[in-house]
């Protein structure tokens, strides 16, 4: 692991775009795998000659109407095949022939996974519904608000249209928005695969930058978030380089106060810092039972910056990333603040 | 070869035609429909140029493959137009407001606003950058393409009354 | 009688745009055409041991592959573009340059100089198969070492790029101005600091591309290429596969923006236009966004070290500067950038003593070619944050020390004791440069910005100015001609990338013709319409084909009223026109239209010119400029930085510019703002980033970061018109004002924004990161 973080770092540091990491997973799923993937990519220069691409390799395009036959369809063709649900993700690195499955399983019409309910105190939400539709689903502003927020830093209109939030979750990108939502609240992933699905936490789930615990055979179900209780405020927060691009670094936050003005609640979690969204738990707990002051929400950014562990790229140092994890913070914890106590923005 | 038939409304005209699994929505309209109205800048989803309508919904066309579009309905910038000749109050305020220089962009613009403009027939200045802000234009320096909306907008308002 | 030129008529340009019926390189189809695409390298420098093309040419589908070795003799590599190189001697005399020879063959022969270099092409029935068969072909790379660094690629022992050269210097110039010595030896205050333009990508939204047709019955090439240069892509392909330069066309279609990258010649060009020989069949090439990420020409990548000497009241009496140009693996516009560095160094200000000396160092990285600008933004962003930095040091108001050099205007025309490029001497036409400043600086409310930071707001203010050497020659021509139906035709050898000619060439014709502007058809962008053509770039066109679209026309209204008049039996000189019609202004009832006149005037037994006078209504005109015609511009940006994300904003922005007299407002401005959106990528987002190997770290548009409508607010703008005295219009060049100052103007700013931690900003682009450092480093000092 030490070692796969070093190359990572290197990666990071900038010898490949963003983009070109999802060919590191070489359809393989072992932390082994991808570190001898990384580093056999480095030493030969692979990811430079294969970028020259701007049309997909041929492939053998699969389209399930069901969960149970786009299932099937894994458990037969394992790691010759690919998933596609919006494509947002996939398809430029087929474009770029950084990923060449033999098989394209495009579950982009696989209707029962296609839906938002309320569920034992959890907002359910299939992995293929849509970002636009969380964003203006009345049941979502209702019980989990801080996932509107968060929907509307994805990508631009045209990207929400068409992407999924189990895309989301299973590219696994470490600066985009629902991981780091679904850490925050301590939400859970349900994998489904051809035996039957399993539930899974975020912690078990993204293991480092673009790698999920996720099998071949295995395809995300839906997502569970905690319903929150009405008092509770919430904030979403980011800064990215231009507007819409990947998030430098981005804060959820959720807070509750009880009567006498003390946090009952404090959930954090920041994106874009670490290999996989990192929930600050010391500041939550360090917020707890505390009255929200100034001072109070300073110390608590001061924590939240400590606890992360950010390399450096193009974009940003690890010091600077750690600023930025300090700063917003603090303003995604005022903002919550203002919006405890049931005046939900 | 791995082909597969589709069938798909293009600017209202329903075809079925057989295509190559891997072949892109933009290059099926480009190359195979001969409309080549829709544009490529970057085949990686971010310069906006292939925009062009899906079910009546903003869509990159590098970003989907010609058989994920079977069954649907797909607009492109060659429809705007009206039979006579008369541009569409986008077209039409895009060329009064100097909205275009070299024009490459240009038609990936008008369709993210076609859709646009219909979600939001009032939209302010914020709202119109936002909406724009995943087309790039490297020419005009954006202000007169929001100065077109905003008098598209108002153009569209006054056909609707 | 102008009623055209001065209005802001909508474009002739924009039906077809807006319809989506323009018709760009990729859009053309050809029967039986198939598509090449390119290995290209992914080593910054290698020896090429070995090229496996078996499994390629073995799949269906594929026509052909190509490596360097099937080029020996065949196909000669690139040179330098010589009609861009040549300096005049008396310039010669006064720099003493050197300039090595330096080449590229259009597919790498035995070694790589820079990762993306072409190193083998495929041919196949389309593009999908070509890269199947392109992802098949193995090329056994021996990995060299390599520089990137311009400053270790001069020292000894560095990795050559060029053999035949035996070092990395590739130019090298001294251009003295006085005697600086003598200035350090008077002056209060010396000031020194190096300020570093990192290199950036000019990034139309079209790519490159070429479509190259061959017909082996008559000998006739026929290419299209999304270029900037018809006629030296051309002149070029003729030499470089021995062909009769007759006996090709180049046809630059709709061009989807330029701004430089598309300039010169391309391996590519000359490849496709080989493979049509080849293959007897059209061949299409259009390049990919990574591909040209790495493909297309790069540009600026300077670093300047300066000194400036100053008296306590802050005149400056000299300054030097010692720059380093990083030219990447072959220098194609010899001194293009560096020379318009040296020419445009001092600006609008009065700056006696000036002594500079420039290196051009070639690198392992792709070749650096002129960018929106030309190596003007560079020196810009040195002065104007010089000037600051003086400011600062004397603590007087920017402003202020600005204004104490500025040029007076009742110098002009003033000189600036050097020559321009063309080989004239660098002498202002006319301006008044206080006067702009003025206005900009009222614009903007400069002063009352310094009490928003009493509200302990993050809030500074910016201003930078540039005056521009536009219109640059060698010449332009245009042919006017009236056909049948009485429409006037104007042809012109400079073709656009969206700068609107048929628009501004028409309202130029139109006037002096009389008629409407949809009564005049303009085409560019075909050596098959004209003898010669020099091309768009160097915001020269208006100056330049509009100037000889003027006297062509006037040339063709000449002719039509001794035609008519002839015909008519009425002098001349009582005949005017109108309209399409030519009239005596005695007895309007005399008349003929222009298709009348057509008539009279064709070639043929019953052609009734006078005697003497060739028949054909039509008239060609080659305008030469006499040196570059000056136009200016004034920059103010209002910045806020949030020193907790350390992201920039720009609040607002203003530009006064003078270009002259104004062929039309709206596509003026259009070209201001769009400077502006560049030259604002430039300050805070655009960086072309290579590792220590070579490898280039900036590949798509996830990392190169050009500014959407969310970060270009609208700039607004005052005028000024002070007319060329040069050019019968009495135009300037607008094109790339815009661009020169944003950078210093946006990087004064945030320096004065965060005047409290007295930050020095000395390269781009200021990315939070970097003002995250910067404030660092303040806060510890």
């Amino acid at each position: 692991m030490a070692a796969a973080r070093k190359n990572l770092s290197a990666l990071q540091s900038g010898q490949v775009s963003q983009l070109l990491l999802p060919f590191l997973q070489l359809g393989e799923d072992t932390l082994d795998a991808f570190e001898k993937g990384l580093s056999k990519a480095i030493e030969t220069d692979l990811l430079a000659m294969t970028v020259k691409q701007r049309d997909p390799a041929a492939f053998e395009y699969l389209r399930p109407s069901s969960l149970e036959e786009a299932l099937q369809y894994l458990a037969d063709l394992g790691e010759d095949a690919k998933i596609m649900s919006g494509g947002q993700s996939l398809i430029p690195v087929l474009n770029m022939r950084l990923s060449t499955p033999k098989y394209l399983i495009d579950i982009g019409r696989v209707e029962d996974l296609f839906y938002i309910r309320e569920e034992d105190g959890y907002l359910v939400i299939g992995a293929l519904t849509k970002h636009r539709d969380v964003e203006f689903s009345p049941l979502v502003r209702k019980l989990c608000p801080l996932l509107i927020e968060a929907v509307r830093w994805i990508g631009h209109p045209q990207i929400r249209l068409r992407g999924t939030i189990g895309g989301s979750i299973a590219h696994a990108d470490p600066s985009a928005e629902l991981p780091c939502v679904i850490a925050a609240l301590r939400g859970e992933i349900v994998i489904a695969h051809a035996d039957g699905e399993e539930t899974v936490t975020p912690d078990e789930f993204f293991l480092t930058y673009l790698l999920t615990s996720l099998q071949p055979d295995q395809m995300i179900k839906e997502l569970r978030f905690p319903i929150l209780p009405e008092t509770a405020g919430y904030e979403f927060t980011e800064v990215s380089r231009r507007h819409s691009d990947f998030a430098l670094v981005e804060i959820a936050a959720v807070i509750d106060l009880d009567e006498n003005n003390e946090i009952t609640l404090a959930r954090l979690a920041a994106g874009g810092a670490n290999p996989v969204p990192c929930v600050l738990e010391d500041a939550e707990e360090f917020l707890i039972g505390k009255e929200p002051t100034d001072e109070v929400l300073e110390e608590a950014s001061v924590l939240g910056s400590e606890q992360v562990e950010p390399d450096s790229d193009l974009h940003g140092s690890v010091e600077y990333r750690r600023s930025l994890v300090k700063a917003l913070t603090k303003r995604a914890l005022q903002t919550a603040l203002k919006r405890a106590g049931g005046t939900k923005g | 070869m791995n082909t597969k038939e589709i069938t798909v409304t293009v600017n209202g005209e329903q075809l079925t035609e057989t295509v190559e699994t891997r072949m892109l929505l933009a290059d099926f309209i480009r190359d195979h429909l001969n409309l080549t109205g829709t544009h490529l800048g970057c085949e990686h989803g971010v310069c906006g140029a292939c925009t062009v309508l899906v079910d009546g919904k903003a869509a990159r066309s590098c970003l989907m493959l010609a058989v994920q579009a079977d069954g649907s309905s797909i607009d492109t910038v060659e429809s705007l137009v009206k039979e006579d000749g008369t541009l569409h109050p986008l077209q039409q305020a895009f060329s009064d407001n100097h909205a275009l220089q070299c024009g490459f962009c240009t038609p990936g613009f008008m369709m993210t606003l076609v859709d646009f403009l219909n979600e939001n027939p009032n939209p302010n200045e914020h709202e119109i950058r936002e909406a724009i802000s995943g087309n790039l234009c490297r020419c005009t320096g954006y202000a007169n393409i929001v100065k077109a909306v905003e008098q598209a907008s108002q153009a569209l308002a006054k056909q609707g009354e | 009688m102008a009623t055209l030129v001065g209005q802001s008529l909508r474009r002739k340009e924009d039906y077809r745009m807006v319809t989506g019926t323009g018709m760009f390189v990729a859009d053309i189809k050809k029967p039986g055409m198939v598509e090449a695409t390119f290995v290209r390298s992914t080593h910054a420098h290698a020896k090429i041991k070995n090229i496996d093309v078996e499994a390629a040419k073995a799949l269906e589908g594929v026509y052909a592959v190509y490596t360097g070795a099937d080029l020996v003799g065949r196909v000669k590599p690139l040179t330098q573009i010589d009609s861009h190189c040549r300096l005049p001697k008396h310039i010669e005399d006064q720099i003493k340059p050197f300039m090595f020879n330096n080449e590229e063959p259009v597919l790498a022969q035995g070694k790589v100089m820079y990762v993306g270099q072409s190193v083998a092409c495929v041919v196949a029935k389309n593009r999908y198969v070509a890269e199947d068969a392109a992802a098949l072909i193995k090329v056994d790379y021996e990995p060299l070492p390599s520089v990137v660094d311009p400053f270790k690629a001069l020292e000894e022992g560095a990795p050559l790029v060029q053999e035949s050269m035996g070092n990395n210097l590739q130019a090298y110039f001294h251009l003295p101005v006085g005697d600086f010595e003598d200035v350090l030896k008077k002056a209060d205050h010396v000031l020194s600091g190096r300020f570093t333009s990192p290199r950036v990508s000019s990034n139309p939204i079209e790519t490159r591309g070429v479509v190259a047709d061959y017909e082996s019955r008559g000998d006739q090439q026929h290419i299209w290429s999304s270029t900037q240069m018809p006629f030296e892509v051309r002149h070029y392909v003729a030499k470089i596969l021995g062909l009769v330069e007759q006996n090709i066309r180049v046809t630059a279609p709709d061009v989807g923006g330029g701004f430089g990258a598309k300039g010169g010649l391309y391996t590519e060009e000359v490849m496709l236009a080989f493979l049509a020989r080849e293959l007897k069949r059209p061949v299409r090439w259009i390049e990919d966004r990574i591909e040209s990420m790495s493909a297309a020409r790069h540009s600026r990548d300077q670093i300047h070290d300066i000194e400036v000497a100053f008296m306590n009241d802050g005149t400056i009496l000299g300054l030097r500067d010692h720059f380093v140009l990083d030219v990447g693996a072959i220098n194609y516009f010899a001194f293009t950038c560096a020379y318009n560095s040296a020419a445009h160094f001092r600006g609008a200000y009065k700056i006696p003593v000036f002594d500079l000396t420039c290196k051009i160092a070639l690198t392992h990285k792709t070749p650096n070619v002129p960018y929106r600008g030309a190596g003007r933004p560079e020196v810009v962003l040195a002065m104007d944050r010089m000037m600051d930095m003086i400011a600062r040091h004397l603590n007087i108001d920017p402003a202020e020390i600005m204004m104490k050099n500025i040029i007076p205007a009742e110098e002009m025309p003033y000189s600036q004791g050097m020559y321009y490029k063309d080989g004239g001497e660098l002498i202002y036409d006319c301006g008044d440069y206080p006067e702009a400043m003025q206005m900009a600086l009222e614009m903007s409310g400069y002063k009352d910005i310094r009490a928003w930071r009493k509200e302990g707001r993050y809030v500074g203010i910016g201003i930078s100015s540039n005056v521009e050497g536009t219109g640059v020659g060698p010449f332009e021509g245009a042919k006017a001609a009236i056909d049948a139906f009485g429409q006037l035709m104007i042809h012109t050898g400079s073709s656009p990338q969206g700068q609107s000619h048929e628009t501004v060439f028409g309202q130029v014709a139109g006037d002096v013709l009389n008629v409407g502007l949809d009564k005049v058809t303009v085409k560019c962008g075909d050596t098959a319409l004209l003898g010669f053509g020099a091309g768009t770039y160097a915001s020269r066109s208006a100056v330049n084909a509009g100037s000889a679209t003027h006297f062509a026309a006037e040339k063709l209204r000449t002719k039509v009223l001794a035609v008519a008049g002839h015909v008519m039996g009425i002098p001349a000189e009582e005949l005017t026109m109108k309209d399409g019609v030519v009239y005596s202004e005695t007895d309007p009832e005399q008349k003929m239209t222009f298709a009348q006149v057509y008539e009279a005037a064709a070639p043929g037994p019953r052609c009734k010119v006078p005697p003497g006078m060739e028949p054909g209504l039509e008239a060609t005109h080659y305008f030469v400029p006499p040196t570059v015609t000056y136009s200016s511009s004034f920059h103010v940006a209002e910045v806020e930085v949030d020193i907790e994300t350390c992201f920039v904003k720009i609040n607002n922005y203003y530009i006064v510019h003078d270009s002259g007299r104004v062929i039309n407002p709206m596509i003026v401005e259009g070209q201001v703002q769009g400077g502006f959106a560049q030259g604002l990528g430039t300050a805070l987002y655009e960086e072309i980033v290579y590792n220590d190997n070579g490898q280039l770290l900036t590949g798509t548009y996830m990392d190169y970061l050009m500014p959407t409508a969310m970060e270009v607010p609208k700039a607004i703008q005052g005028e000024q018109e002070y007319y060329s005295t040069r050019n019968p219009l009495g135009v300037k060049g607008v094109g790339e004002s815009g661009a020169i100052s944003s950078p210093a103007a946006i990087a004064n700013a945030v320096v004065d924004a965060l005047s409290p931690f007295n930050i020095k900003i000395d390269r781009l682009p200021i990315s939070p990161n970097r003002v995250f450092s910067l404030l660092q480093d303040g806060q510890r000092a």
